[in-house]
C-alpha cells in the first residue's frame, strides 16, 4: 500500500473567513509577523497499485476538491 | 490503561484473589461504598464491575446526595382528579410524559452539561443538547423543539469571551443540524459563574399517548441490540469524575476528556428510531448517556422482568485497543440500546441498514430465578469467553448509596437578609429615572440577545408559533392538529441566595406565569437544580430549602414535577455558585391560533397592569446593575395570585379579549413596557398611578403581574373578567402606533430609537 | 427529496400541499423519480455537511436521474442545502462557502425577486420585494467575476438580498437559475413562509404556486 496526500485550499480570489479569523487570533496571541492565513484540508489516502496518478487526479478533482473554488496538490509519499 | 499484554480481570480470578488492592478511590468511590459492593457480590468486584459501580454510584448517576430531598416531588404530587389524569409517566424514567389531550402526549425534560462546557465550550454544550434529545427520543417521541438556559461569568470578563461564543455555537451547531427549532431560553451573567458556566438544555417531544416506550428488559430470549455510533474513548471517567468533583481535584488518573458529538449521526439515529417505533419493533429502549454501557445495561436489566447477558466483545468499537473497563465507562455519543424480540429482529436491522446505522446484537435477556427477582435478576458480561461481570443490576441502578448530607443554615444568612439595601440611593428626578431606565435596558442581563439567538434555527419543522423573545416558546404539535404546547424556563440565583425556599418558588412562578401569558394552560414541571458541593452543609441547606420550596410550590399550583436533573459541585475553587434552580414549565393550548403574543400592535388599545406593586428590591436587577448589591429578601411570592392571574390570562386569550400580553419579571414594569414597545416598534403613552413612588412603580420586581393590551371593543368584558375573578388591575396607558417613543407622562419620554440602540448594542459589541 | 440529514423535506412537502400540489417523497437511494412534475432539493445538512455541503449528496443514486431530468427541462428547485447540491452537481455555476461573519444566521430577510420568468418564480411580480426566512452557516454565494457578470447580463439572478447581506454572498445574490430557467437555486427558505401562523409572511408560497399552478 502506498500513501497519497492531497491538499486542498481555497483559490486565492475566494474570501476565506476562517483564515481571516485565524490571523486575528494570532494577533491576540501576540504573534504579529503573520500577514495572511488560508485554511484548507489535508487528505491522506492509503492506495494499492491499481490507483494510478490519473485516478488520483480524477478523485481529487471530482470529490475531494470543488474546482470552482478550490485548488489541490497531490504528493506521493 | 492500554492493552498489550493485558489480561482481563474475570469473576473467577476476583473470587480467588480477595486481597488484591483496587483503585476504588481514584474512581471516586468511598471506602464504605467499596465495602458495600464486596458485600453485595460476596467477593471483591472485578475491575469491570468496579467500573460499573463507580459510575452508577457517582453523584451524577445515583443522585445519592439529593434523593432524600427529591422524593418530596412524589410525596407532594398534586392530586389528579379521576378523568383528569395527565401524568402518563412520572419521575424515574428517562423523561416524564404528560397527556395533552386528543390522544397526544408530550415528553419534556431539562438537563445540565455544566462542567464539560467550561472545559470545551463548543463540544460541552453540543453534547449536552445531544444527550437531552436522546432522553426524549428514547421515550418513543419525535423531538420537536429545544430551549436552553445559560449562565456565564461577568460579560466583560476575558473568560466569558472564550466560553460564551463556543457554547452558543455548540448549541446552534448541534440543534440546527438535528433540525430542532430553538424556541427560547435565557442568558444571564454573574461573576459567581465565572469558573463554572451553567448550560441547561431542554428538549420536548411529541407522540401519540399509546406510543410510549419504556426502558426495560422483558422477555427471556429477547435480543439486546446496541445501535448508533461506534464506541470510542470519549469521556472515560467523565461521569464519575467530572460531575462528582471539582476541576482542581483532578489527579493523574482523572482524564477530563470531553465527549465529542456528531449531530448528523444523531439525526439519522432519530429517523431510524422513529421508524422503529412506528413499526412497534422494540420491547424496551434506553439511550446511552452518562455512564454509557454501564448505565444502559444495568438500567434495562433492573427494570422489567428479565436479567441480561452481554458479550462485550461484540460491541462495535471505534478504537480497537479499548479494554472492557473503558468500553463500559465510555460516553461516546449517539448510541442507543434496544430490547427486540427474535421475530422483530430482522425488521429492526433492516431499518438500521436503511439509515446506515450500525446495529449489533450484543446480548440476550435472561430468565430470572425467583430468588434473584428482587434485585432484577443477574447482569452477566463476557469478554473473550470469560465472565467479567456478574452482578444484580438493581444494586447498581437503583440501590445506590443514599446520603443524608449535613445541613446547616449559613452563619451569615441572617446578616445577608438584614442588609436589605434600604439605604441604597434611589433615582428621584425625572432625569435620574430616565437614565436608570436606559441603563437597565442596556445592562447585560436585560439586553437584547439576538446576537445569540440568531444563531439558532427557529423555523425548522414549520410548527413554531412563538419563539424568543416571546414569553414562551410555543409549537404546534403536528400539521394535523391545532393543538400546541408552550414552554418557559426561568431561574434566579440572586433571589435563591437570599432565600432558597422562596427563590425556587419565584422561578417556578415566573415560568408558570410566562406560559399562561401566552395563552397556554400550565400542566407540568421539569427542573435543573444547579448547586455547589453537597459536602458543604451550607449548600445542602440551600438545596434542601429550594427542593422543599419547589415541591410545595408545585403542589400549590397544581403542576407536578415530571422529572429533572441535579447538578452538584458547581463552584470555582471552594466558592459555590449562587444556588440556581432552573425551572421549566410546560403548558398546553387547544388552538395555537389563539396564542397571545408580546408586542403592542393595536393603535389606541388600553394598556392595563394586572396585579399589585410593592416596594421590593431585594435581589433586584436595579440593585445589581446600579449598586452591585445583593441583600435583603427577594420579592414576596403569592402562588394563589399567580393561579388567579394565569386563569385570567388564559381565559382572556381563549375569548380573544386581549391582543397581547407580557409578564413582569426582572426590572419590573419598565422592562416589560420597553420590550412590548420594541417588539413591533409601537409607541405608548403611560400614566403611572399618582400615589405611588415612580421608582417603585417602574423598577420593583413584585410578582404576580403582567401587562396586557386590550382593544377598546373588548375592554369592558376584560375588566369585568378581572373584577369577577378578583384580580386587581390598573389602567396605565394607551398604545400609540404613530409615536416613536414611550412617554411616561409628567416624568420623561424616551425614543424607541434610543431604547433600541441601548438594548441591541450590548451583547453584539462585546462578542462580535 | 430526502438525503440522510435533510431537514426541511417535510416543510417543503407541506408547502407543496398548501399550494395545492401532491407531495411525492423521493429517497436518495432510489434512482426513480416516480414521474414527478418537479423536484425540490430541501434544506438541511445532508451527510452532515461532511467534506463540503452537498458534495456527497451530489453522488446519490437519485441524483443521476435528477441531473438527467434537469438537462431535459424538469423543474428543479434547490433550497439552501439543495442549492449547494445543485452547484456541486454543476447544474448551476458557482459555489456556496462559509458565511463571512462565520456564524450561523437565522432571520427574516427582505429579498427582491429579480427574475419572474423561471418555472419557480412565474407567480411573482417583477422586482417584487418579499420577506422570507434565511437560516444558514454556509450561504455565501461565490463565483469568478466572469461567471457573475454572465449571470447578471443574462438575468439569471433570481433573488437578491436587500437591507443587509446576511452571509457575504457576492453581489448580494440570494438565488440563481440556469439558462433554461427550469433549475433554480435559492439560499432563503420559501417553505417557511407559507403560513401566517408560523412564518413572517406567506411570501414564499408563490415559489410553489408557480409550478403547481402551471401543471394543474
Amino acid at each position: 500500500m502506498a500513501r497519497v496526500v492531497v491538499d486542498v485550499v481555497l483559490k486565492p480570489e475566494i474570501l476565506d473567513p476562517q483564515g481571516q479569523a485565524i490571523v486575528g487570533a494570532l494577533g491576540r496571541l501576540g504573534i504579529h509577523g503573520v500577514a495572511d492565513v488560508r485554511q484548507g484540508k489535508h487528505f491522506e489516502l492509503d492506495v494499492d497499485d491499481s490507483v494510478d496518478d490519473q485516478t488520483v487526479v480524477k478523485l481529487a478533482d471530482t470529490l475531494l476538491a470543488n474546482p470552482v473554488i478550490e485548488n489541490f496538490t497531490i504528493r506521493r509519499d | 490503561m492500554t492493552s498489550g499484554e493485558f489480561s482481563v480481570d474475570t469473576v473467577e480470578h476476583a473470587a480467588s484473589t480477595p486481597e488484591q488492592p483496587q483503585p476504588f478511590a481514584e474512581l471516586g468511590m468511598s471506602e464504605d461504598e467499596y465495602q458495600r459492593v464486596r458485600a453485595i457480590l460476596g467477593r471483591r468486584p472485578t475491575s469491570s464491575e468496579l467500573a460499573i459501580y463507580s459510575v452508577m454510584w457517582s453523584e451524577h448517576c445515583s443522585y445519592k446526595s439529593s434523593r432524600v430531598h427529591l422524593k418530596q416531588f412524589a410525596e407532594k404530587k398534586p392530586p389528579e382528579a379521576p378523568g383528569e389524569q395527565i401524568l402518563l409517566v412520572g419521575m424515574g424514567e428517562n423523561a416524564g410524559v404528560v397527556d395533552v389531550g386528543d390522544g397526544w402526549a408530550v415528553t419534556f425534560k431539562i438537563e445540565s452539561h455544566n462542567h464539560p462546557s467550561y472545559v470545551e465550550p463548543h463540544q460541552g454544550a453540543a453534547t449536552g443538547v445531544g444527550g437531552i434529545v436522546r432522553d426524549i427520543l428514547t421515550m418513543g417521541a419525535r423531538p420537536i423543539a429545544v430551549m436552553d438556559s445559560l449562565r456565564f461569568g461577568r460579560m466583560e470578563a476575558d473568560d466569558t469571551a472564550r466560553v460564551l461564543p463556543g457554547v452558543v455555537a455548540g448549541i446552534g451547531g448541534y440543534g440546527n443540524c438535528l433540525g430542532l427549532p430553538n424556541i427560547g431560553g435565557e442568558v444571564y451573567f454573574d461573576e459567581s459563574y465565572a469558573g463554572n458556566p451553567l448550560v441547561n438544555a431542554l428538549c420536548v417531544g411529541v407522540m401519540r399517548a399509546d406510543g410510549i416506550k419504556l426502558a426495560k428488559a422483558d422477555g427471556p430470549g429477547n435480543k439486546v441490540v446496541l445501535f448508533g455510533a461506534r464506541t470510542g474513548g470519549d469521556g472515560i471517567g467523565g461521569a464519575s469524575v467530572l460531575a462528582s468533583a471539582t476541576f482542581e481535584a483532578a489527579g493523574k488518573t482523572k482524564r477530563p476528556s470531553v465527549q465529542v458529538g456528531d449531530p448528523f449521526a444523531e439525526k439519522v439515529l432519530i429517523e431510524c428510531c422513529l421508524e422503529i417505533f412506528a413499526a412497534d419493533l422494540v420491547v424496551g429502549i434506553q439511550d446511552l448517556g452518562a455512564a454509557g454501557l454501564s448505565c444502559a445495561t444495568t438500567e434495562l436489566a433492573a427494570a422489567g422482568t428479565g436479567g441480561m447477558e452481554i458479550d462485550l466483545d461484540l460491541a462495535p468499537l471505534r478504537d480497537p485497543t479499548l479494554v472492557p473497563e473503558e468500553i463500559l465507562m465510555s460516553e461516546s455519543q449517539e448510541r442507543m440500546m434496544a430490547v427486540v424480540t427474535p421475530e422483530h429482529l430482522d425488521a429492526f436491522m433492516a431499518v438500521c441498514a436503511k439509515w446506515d446505522v450500525t446495529a449489533t446484537v450484543i446480548g440476550t435477556v435472561t430468565a430470572v430465578e425467583p430468588d434473584q427477582a428482587e434485585r432484577g435478576g443477574r447482569l452477566r458480561m463476557r469478554w473473550h469467553g470469560q465472565t467479567i461481570v456478574d452482578l444484580p443490576p438493581r444494586t447498581a441502578a437503583n440501590e445506590g448509596p443514599v446520603y443524608n448530607r449535613a445541613i446547616e443554615r449559613p452563619a451569615d444568612q441572617d446578616a445577608l437578609v438584614r442588609s436589605d439595601g434600604s439605604s441604597l440611593p434611589r433615582p428621584r428626578t425625572s432625569d435620574e429615572l430616565r437614565a436608570t431606565l436606559l441603563r437597565l435596558v442596556g445592562s447585560p442581563n436585560l439586553a437584547d440577545k439576538s446576537w445569540i439567538t440568531d444563531q439558532y434555527d427557529r423555523f425548522v419543522m414549520g410548527n413554531t408559533v412563538l419563539a424568543q423573545p416571546e414569553d414562551s416558546g410555543m409549537v404546534r404539535l403536528d400539521d394535523s392538529t391545532e393543538r400546541g404546547v408552550a414552554l418557559a424556563v426561568d431561574g434566579n440565583g440572586r433571589y435563591t441566595a437570599l432565600d432558597p425556599y422562596v427563590g425556587a418558588q419565584l422561578a417556578l412562578a415566573e415560568a408558570y406565569r410566562n406560559v399562561a401569558t401566552t395563552g397556554a394552560r400550565p400542566l407540568a414541571v421539569t427542573n435543573c437544580l444547579n448547586f455547589g458541593s453537597p459536602e458543604d452543609p451550607a449548600v445542602m441547606w440551600q438545596f434542601s430549602e429550594a427542593v422543599r420550596g419547589l415541591a410545595d410550590g408545585c403542589q400549590a399550583l397544581g403542576v407536578p414535577v415530571t422529572g429533572g436533573n441535579v447538578s452538584f459541585y458547581n463552584q470555582t475553587g471552594s466558592k459555590a455558585i449562587l444556588p440556581t434552580p432552573v425551572i421549566g414549565v410546560l403548558g398546553v393550548i387547544d388552538d395555537v391560533n389563539r396564542r397571545t403574543p408580546q408586542g403592542f400592535r393595536t393603535d389606541g388599545a388600553s394598556i392595563y397592569l394586572l396585579g399589585e406593586t410593592r416596594d421590593e428590591f431585594g435581589g433586584s436587577e436595579w440593585a445589581h446593575v446600579v449598586h452591585d448589591y445583593l441583600g435583603g429578601s427577594p420579592p414576596a411570592v403569592d402562588l394563589g395570585r399567580e393561579k388567579l392571574l394565569a386563569g385570567v390570562l388564559t381565559q382572556a386569550s381563549r375569548e380573544d379579549l386581549i391582543d397581547c400580553a407580557h409578564d413582569l419579571a426582572e426590572a419590573g414594569l419598565s422592562q416589560a413596557l420597553v420590550e412590548s414597545c420594541l417588539r413591533l416598534g409601537a409607541g405608548a403613552r403611560i400614566i403611572l398611578p399618582e400615589n405611588v413612588d415612580p421608582f417603585v412603580m417602574l423598577f420593583a420586581e413584585s410578582t404576580g403581574r403582567a401587562i396586557v393590551s386590550v382593544p377598546r371593543a373588548t375592554e369592558t368584558r376584560f375588566t369585568h373578567l378581572c373584577d369577577a375573578r378578583g384580580l386587581p388591575f390598573t389602567h396605565i396607558g394607551v398604545v400609540d402606533l404613530l409615536m416613536s417613543s414611550i412617554e411616561f407622562q409628567r416624568l420623561f419620554e424616551v425614543s424607541l430609537r434610543e431604547l433600541h440602540d441601548a438594548s441591541t448594542s450590548t451583547i453584539s459589541q462585546r462578542f462580535e | 427529496m430526502t438525503f440522510p440529514g435533510s431537514l426541511d423535506d417535510r416543510d417543503a412537502a407541506r408547502a407543496i400541499r398548501i399550494a395545492g400540489g401532491e407531495a411525492v417523497p423521493l429517497w436518495h437511494a432510489d434512482p426513480s423519480l416516480h414521474d414527478v412534475d418537479g423536484v425540490v432539493l430541501p434544506g438541511g445538512f445532508s451527510y452532515g455537511d461532511y467534506l463540503r455541503c452537498g458534495a456527497i449528496a451530489r453522488f446519490a443514486p437519485v441524483m443521476q436521474s435528477v441531473i438527467a431530468g434537469a438537462r431535459d427541462g424538469l423543474p428543479v428547485l434547490g433550497i439552501c442545502n439543495g442549492f449547494q447540491v445543485l452547484c456541486e452537481s454543476h447544474l448551476l455555476p458557482g459555489a456556496l462557502i462559509r458565511n463571512d461573519n462565520r456564524k450561523f444566521v437565522c432571520r427574516e430577510q427582505l429579498l427582491r425577486i429579480e427574475n419572474n420568468r423561471t418555472r419557480w418564480t412565474s407567480d411573482y411580480d417583477e422586482a417584487q420585494e418579499v420577506i422570507i426566512p434565511i437560516k444558514n452557516g454556509e450561504g455565501g454565494f461565490v463565483a469568478d467575476d466572469r461567471t457573475i457578470d454572465e449571470l447578471e447580463a443574462e438575468g439569471r439572478v433570481v433573488a437578491r438580498y436587500l437591507e443587509g447581506n446576511p452571509n457575504g454572498s457576492y453581489r448580494a445574490i440570494a438565488g440563481i437559475c440556469n439558462a433554461e430557467g427550469n433549475v433554480v437555486g435559492l439560499m432563503p427558505h420559501p417553505e417557511h413562509a407559507v403560513e401566517q401562523l408560523t412564518g413572517p409572511s406567506v411570501d414564499g408560497l408563490p415559489f410553489f404556486l408557480s409550478l403547481i399552478g402551471v401543471t394543474a
